[in-house]
Parts: structure tokens; sequence; C-alpha cells
């Protein structure tokens, strides 16, 4: 296949890859193929340990596959690009700087144009959008799980990234804490174009933010269902109790029993 | 104001306890020499305790500043490589677990003559151990999202080095120091008082041991302790100003 097929911004093409461990190897992904359009957001979910996370670091660059190929904005992915923004479940901040010294992290890496200044702006303006702002001079520790994980987003933002890579950023959380993000996670996407992928293991979650929901069958995995969402953008919490929302995840968990059930014993 | 006075009154109870123990048990000098017995030997030898504290003193300092330049570099290389962690560790086991006293000689014999350079071999020989490897399992134990969020942008293995595994390892690194303070105090000592080095305050001790002066031997022990102390403060300094943040706020 040649590039300009390619209309997603992210493209994955008939990816395999295997793990090699102590006591053999182990595949993971299963000829993969999926895509995210310029400014969706998809969200790719299936039983633990499923290769989930393997093909977050595909996106980033971080791995490269055994067959098949991966693409962002129709080239393909050799090496890591600053064109990409990580978050994970631990939200990484580093100790001995301040929550906005972390968050302009990034741009000491990225080359950018902006002046010192205007790099600080823009960390503050970030930080404001996640409700942060006042907190920009206090360290880590000082901040709750939920206040981390908002500043762990500032940073993977601030460079304006075209992808946003979220590997179970919210799983750590309180149910309220995380609902709280959820809605920050709209005002974000409304403020910060980008194209994300969501990797997550609360189906509510799932429908909650995407515009798409990925399933995995078990390890190794391949795609094993498909389910776009009727709304894009912004939704209220309300919306998660509605009958459609209720007949959306009954369907999301049996594709998970499946998937669970197609498994190898013993994983 | 309560963090000088509580080590002061735990100092002055401890040399009360101390003169109290040899005059109740009337003990002469030659089996425990009393506090109020090193005054005077303090006194009589001060230019000596001066110039010899100042000797041991220096080749301490460099034996250390070796120490951690080749502990940081063998923690590095182990902290990177996973080879060469299993290769190097057994290797410098071994070498800790020799006693350094016996070390002394063969250098001695070695460098004949040259008594700084032994000094500060044998200080810098005993005390780069835990600094290596402390640096080693702080980097062989940094968790992949810390690289990952840097490695994703493109940064090298050099960035990620500097911007989040160096200051990650520090308090681990200022730790290992701590221990390598005291353990390089033992090194140089051992060389002053084995190799007939004529300086230092090793050599101190080992005249007071030959002249039967033994409140000499115990004043020579405590301005050890005391110069000991002093290095020690200088590392807790040095930590505060570079790895400060991983202190807890205890108010």
């Amino acid at each position: 296949m040649t590039p300009a097929l390619h209309k997603d911004l992210i493209r994955i093409d008939g990816v395999s890859h295997t793990f090699t461990t102590e006591s053999g190897s182990l595949p993971v992904l299963d000829n993969l193929t999926l895509g995210v359009p310029e400014n969706g957001f998809t969200a790719i979910v299936g039983p633990s340990g499923c290769g989930k996370s393997t093909v977050t670091r595909l996106v980033a660059g971080l791995l490269k596959p055994d067959a098949g190929s991966v693409w962002l904005q129709g080239q393909e992915v050799t090496s890591p690009r600053s064109v990409v923004g990580m978050a994970f479940q631990n939200p990484v901040l580093l100790e001995w700087r301040s929550i906005l010294k972390n968050v302009m992290l990034p741009l000491e890496i990225v080359s950018s144009s902006l002046s010192s200044a205007a790099r600080e702006a823009r960390a503050r303006d970030l930080l404001k959008l996640v409700g942060l702002a006042g907190f920009e001079d206090k360290r880590p520790s000082e901040l709750s799980g939920g206040m981390r994980q908002r500043a762990s987003l500032c940073r993977a933002l601030v460079h304006q990234p075209e992808v946003l890579i979220l590997d179970e950023p919210f799983g750590a959380l309180d149910a309220f804490t995380r609902e709280d993000l959820w809605q920050t996670m709209h005002r974000l996407r409304e403020e910060e174009p980008f194209t994300g992928v969501l990797i997550t293991h609360d189906l509510r979650e799932a429908i909650f933010l995407a515009d798409e929901v990925i399933v995995l069958s078990g390890r190794p995995a391949t795609v094993q269902y498909t389910k776009a969402l009727p709304q894009r953008g912004p939704r209220s919490l309300d919306q998660l109790y509605t009958p459609e929302a209720t007949e959306t995840l009954n369907i999301l968990r049996e594709q998970i029993k499946i998937a669970r059930e197609g498994e190898e014993p013993g994983s | 104001m309560r963090q000088v006075f509580v080590p002061v009154l735990a100092i002055v109870l401890f040399l009360l306890f101390w003169e109290g123990l040899v005059w109740v048990n009337d003990w002469p000098n030659y089996k425990m020499a009393s506090p109020s017995d090193l005054w005077p030997a303090f006194w009589r030898f001060k230019w000596l305790f001066l110039t010899f504290g100042w000797e041991t003193l220096w080749r301490t300092v460099v034996g250390l500043l070796i120490a951690i330049v080749v502990g940081v570099l063998l923690g590095m290389v182990m902290g990177f490589s996973r080879v060469l962690r299993e290769g190097l560790y057994p290797l410098l086991v071994g070498f800790n677990a020799i006693p350094k006293a016996t070390v002394v000689p063969i250098v001695a014999l070695m460098f004949v003559g040259q008594h700084d350079l032994n000094t500060v071999l044998i200080a810098f020989m005993i005390s780069f151990f835990p600094i290596a490897v402390s640096v080693s399992i702080g980097l062989s134990t940094l968790e992949p999202e810390y690289r990952d969020i840097l490695r994703a942008l493109g940064a090298s293995q050099m960035t990620i080095f500097w911007k989040i595994a160096l200051p990650k390892t520090l308090p681990e690194f200022f730790g290992a120091l701590k221990v390598a303070v005291t353990l390089a105090f033992i090194g140089t000592n051992l060389m002053e008082i084995v190799s007939p080095h004529g300086r230092g305050l090793g050599a101190l001790f080992d005249s007071g041991k030959t002249n039967s002066d033994y409140p000499l031997m115990f004043a020579v022990l405590i301005s050890l302790a005391m110069l000991g102390i002093a290095l020690y403060y200088v590392v807790v300094v040095l930590e505060r100003i570079f790895a400060g943040w991983a202190e807890r706020q205890t108010d």
C-alpha cells in the first residue's frame, strides 16, 4: 500500500508483534489493522494483558513491529517523533521540578521557535485550562493523584502534538476524580485539537470520551469488534445512563467476554 | 535551635558518662583514659594535631573525590548495561569483601615511599563500592515510563540521563556518600597507622602507642571522630542543596 491511500492520521497496517522472553516467545499482536481519522478519538479496550499498551508504544515509535507498518500523517513511523504526546497511568512527574517546570519539560526537548516567556505562558494557560491555576509552583508530591494526572495531561499536550496517546491515565483514580477528569478531557479536546488514542479497561470511560471503541481479541490481539458512537465531542455524564448507552455498554461487555473466552488457557 | 542543642547535649552527656565510668572503676590511664585527661594531651601537641589533622583530612577528601568519580562511572556503566552489571558485580563484591587492612602492605610495597599516593589509594578503594552500587541501582530501577516520556519526543540517551536519570539518582547517591565518607577516613588511617608514614593522625596514634602515651591515643581517636562528623555534615549540606526535594516536609 502507498501512503497516499492512508486517509487516517494514525494508521496501523497488518501489524504482528512477538515478545521474546526467557520462557519463550509470546505473540501479542496478530495482523492488527486499525485507523484513527484526524481529530478523531478512538478508545481501545480488551482483556488485560492483550497487548493494548504495545499498540501505544508502536504508535509512539518506541517499538518497531515485527511485521506490518504504522503510519502517522501518511509517513511510516520508524523512530519516535515529537508529534506525539503521551500520558500513562503513572503520572511520572519529576519530583525535583515544580508543576510548571514539569509541564514545560517537552518544550526543552522539542525544538521550538517559542521564546522562554512564550513557553511559560503556554504551560500556564494549559494548567489553567485543567483547573490547576495557582498550583504552578507546587511540587508534585504536594498535589493529589487527580491533580498530578491533570498536570501529566498538560505535559503531554504542551508541545501541541498531533497525536495524544493515553495509556489508562485514569485507571488509578477514584470514581469521582475520574469523572472530573473525563470532563476535563472533553474541555481539552475542544481547546486543543488532537487525534487521540485511549487505552482503557473502563467501558463507561470509553463510551464517554471516544468517537469509536475498538475491542481487541485476547492475546495475540487483533481487532475483534468496532463500535462507532453516535456522538462526537462533549457530552454530559447523564448520557451515560440512557437506555442507548446501557445498550452500547452491554454490547461491549459481551464482546470483552467473547475476547476473554477466545484466549489461550493459562493467560 | 533544637537542632544544635540536642546533639550538643547528647555529646556532653556522653562525655560525663565516660568520665564517670573511668572514675567509678578507678581505671588507670593505660586501661581507659578519661575525657579530663584528653585536654592536656590535645594542648601539648596542638600544632601536631593541626598539621596532622590537615594531612589526614586532605588525603581522605582526595581519596573520596576519586571514589566519587570512579564510583559514579562504574555505577553508570552497570546501571545502563545489564551485561556489564552481571559481569562486574561479582568482581566488585569480591573486591569489597577483601579486608582493606590486608591490602595496605601490598599497596605500601607496590608504591614504596609514595606515602601520599598510598594513603589516597586506600581511602579510595575502601569507599567507592557503596557509591557504585547505589548509582547502578538508582539507574537500573528507573521506571520505563520516565524514559518513555522523553524518548517518545525523540530525546537522546544523553538528554534522558541529564534530565531524568541523574537527578532521580541523587538521593541514593548522597545516601551512599554518607557511608563512603566514614569509610574513607578508616582507609586513610589504616595506611597512616600501618605503614611507616610519619604523617597524619594515624601516625600520631602510632607514636602515642610507642610512647605509652594513652591519653594521646584517645585524643587522636576523638579528633578523628570530630573530622568525620565535620565531613559528614558537609555532605549533608550538599545533599540539602542538590537533592533537597527528596526530603519530606515534616511541618
